[in-house]
């Protein structure tokens, strides 16, 4: 895995609540230090001078406590146990509530070259926010040669050879109204342990490629309201050219899955050949995959009517050979 | 035309199950299938249509085939009723 920077969290590009609206105030020298782990420290015990298992490998917080305590060692003149602060390799510093520092930290931090941050969050949201962005960028993760569509609000791993007609499907469905996430290449990763969170790479996600046409920008041809940045992955549907020697689900009673990054999908297979429109297929695999969730399953309540029809007519005849 | 009578010899008669199963046999040959229940006549190719014919246990169904493979074809599909369907 790439090396997570302190310069890094600076620059990440994060929306509304997951904001952390950091800025560097001292210590530049050192915004290459690696963030090592997705954890924090509030280092109210070490301040106190206590530096048995230390974490220093985390970032950490000052909030209003620490920094008032920060006040008085400064007011008191006691350096010391700043001093064995910074003489472990911490990551960074950040000072919540637009807090200043003392003169003596800020010296400190610019002499071991340890960077001081400073946001207007307080310590419980950014706390919250900055686990919540680090789990991410420390979650496991996978890159696909896929398409990630939302289809009535699931998130749809279009899977396939090339050539097969992903892009092309994934096209029609945002003519339809749905939304593209990603194309050609989705990054997933788990996150809160069993979600898939499927995402484009940078510039590249919302334009497509196809065949005959070139690279289309979708956000510009169809609209804001085509398009989205992330999607969880709900199903994983293959596309496979159509195998005249292989039999496919016709019943569809029993689940398939695939495991991404250990964790279950709901897997379908779909044959391509002419005259089958798959959009079409894939709208109907989603809002079948919704009436699941809400636990109504067409194919077993079908096969369940069945039986139960079965039954009736052997009971039915009984009667009629009895009569 | 080949044909040959069989009985539904697993319990629960041709439930969507047992239907897939005869579905994908008789797709597999080139020959036109049908199954027929007391005068009833459905495709052998169609899920809806062999489910709707409600053949329950110990009904007497004729398989019926006709094309360039139908000897096979029935051979086959005889087969899975005696087989029970791999049920039971």
């Amino acid at each position: 895995m790439k090396k997570i920077t302190v310069l890094d969290l600076l620059q990440l590009d994060l929306k509304e609540n997951e904001a952390l609206n950091l800025k560097c105030i001292a210590g530049r020298a050192g915004l290459a230090r690696e963030l090592k782990v997705p954890e924090i420290n509030r280092p109210g015990l070490e301040l106190s001078g206590f530096y048995e298992n230390f974490a220093f490998q985390r970032i950490q917080i000052f909030g209003r406590g620490e920094t008032a305590y920060l006040w008085k060692l400064e007011r008191e003149g006691k350096r010391d146990t700043l001093e064995m602060f910074f003489a472990s390799e911490v990551p960074c510093c950040v000072f919540t509530h637009q807090q200043q520092p003392t003169g003596d930290l800020l010296a400190l931090a610019e002499g071991s070259g340890c960077p001081v941050l400073q946001t207007d969050l307080s310590s419980s949201e950014f706390t919250t926010r900055v686990i919540r962005v680090l789990s991410n960028i420390f979650a496991p993760k996978q890159s696909v040669h896929a398409v990630l569509v939302e289809v009535f609000g699931i998130g749809v791993l279009l899977m396939g050879d090339s050539g097969v007609g992903k892009s092309e499907a994934a096209l029609a469905l945002v003519e339809r109204n749905h939304r593209l996430v990603a194309d050609d290449l989705v990054e997933i990763r788990r996150v809160g342990g069993n979600i898939l969170m499927g995402t484009g790479t940078g510039v590249s996600s919302h334009h497509m490629e196809i065949r005959g046409l070139g690279i289309i920008n979708i956000t510009h041809l169809f609209g804001v309201g085509a398009i989205r940045d992330k999607k969880q992955i709900q199903v994983a549907v293959k596309l496979e050219e159509w195998d005249p020697a292989k039999s496919y689900d016709r019943i569809g009673a029993e689940e398939n899955f695939i495991e991404i990054l250990g964790v279950r999908v709901p897997h379908l297979v779909i044959p391509v050949k002419p005259g089958r429109n798959i959009p079409i297929l894939i709208e109907t695999a989603a809002m079948n995959e919704r009436l699941k969730k809400m636990g109504y399953y067409s194919a077993k309540e079908f096969s369940r009517n069945v039986m139960k029809w079965l039954e009736t007519e052997s009971a039915r005849a009984i009667f009629l050979d009895e009569t | 035309m080949t044909q040959r009578l069989v009985t539904i010899k697993n319990r629960a008669g041709i439930h969507a199950r047992p239907a897939a199963l005869l579905v994908q046999t008789a797709g597999r040959f080139a020959a036109k299938v049908f199954l027929e229940k007391d005068g009833e006549r459905v495709n052998g190719k169609s899920i809806m249509g062999i489910i709707t014919l409600a053949a329950t246990y110990n009904t007497a169904i004729r398989i019926i085939a006709e094309g360039v493979d139908e000897k096979e074809a029935v051979d086959a599909l005889a087969r899975l009723f005696e087989n029970k369907f791999e049920e039971d």
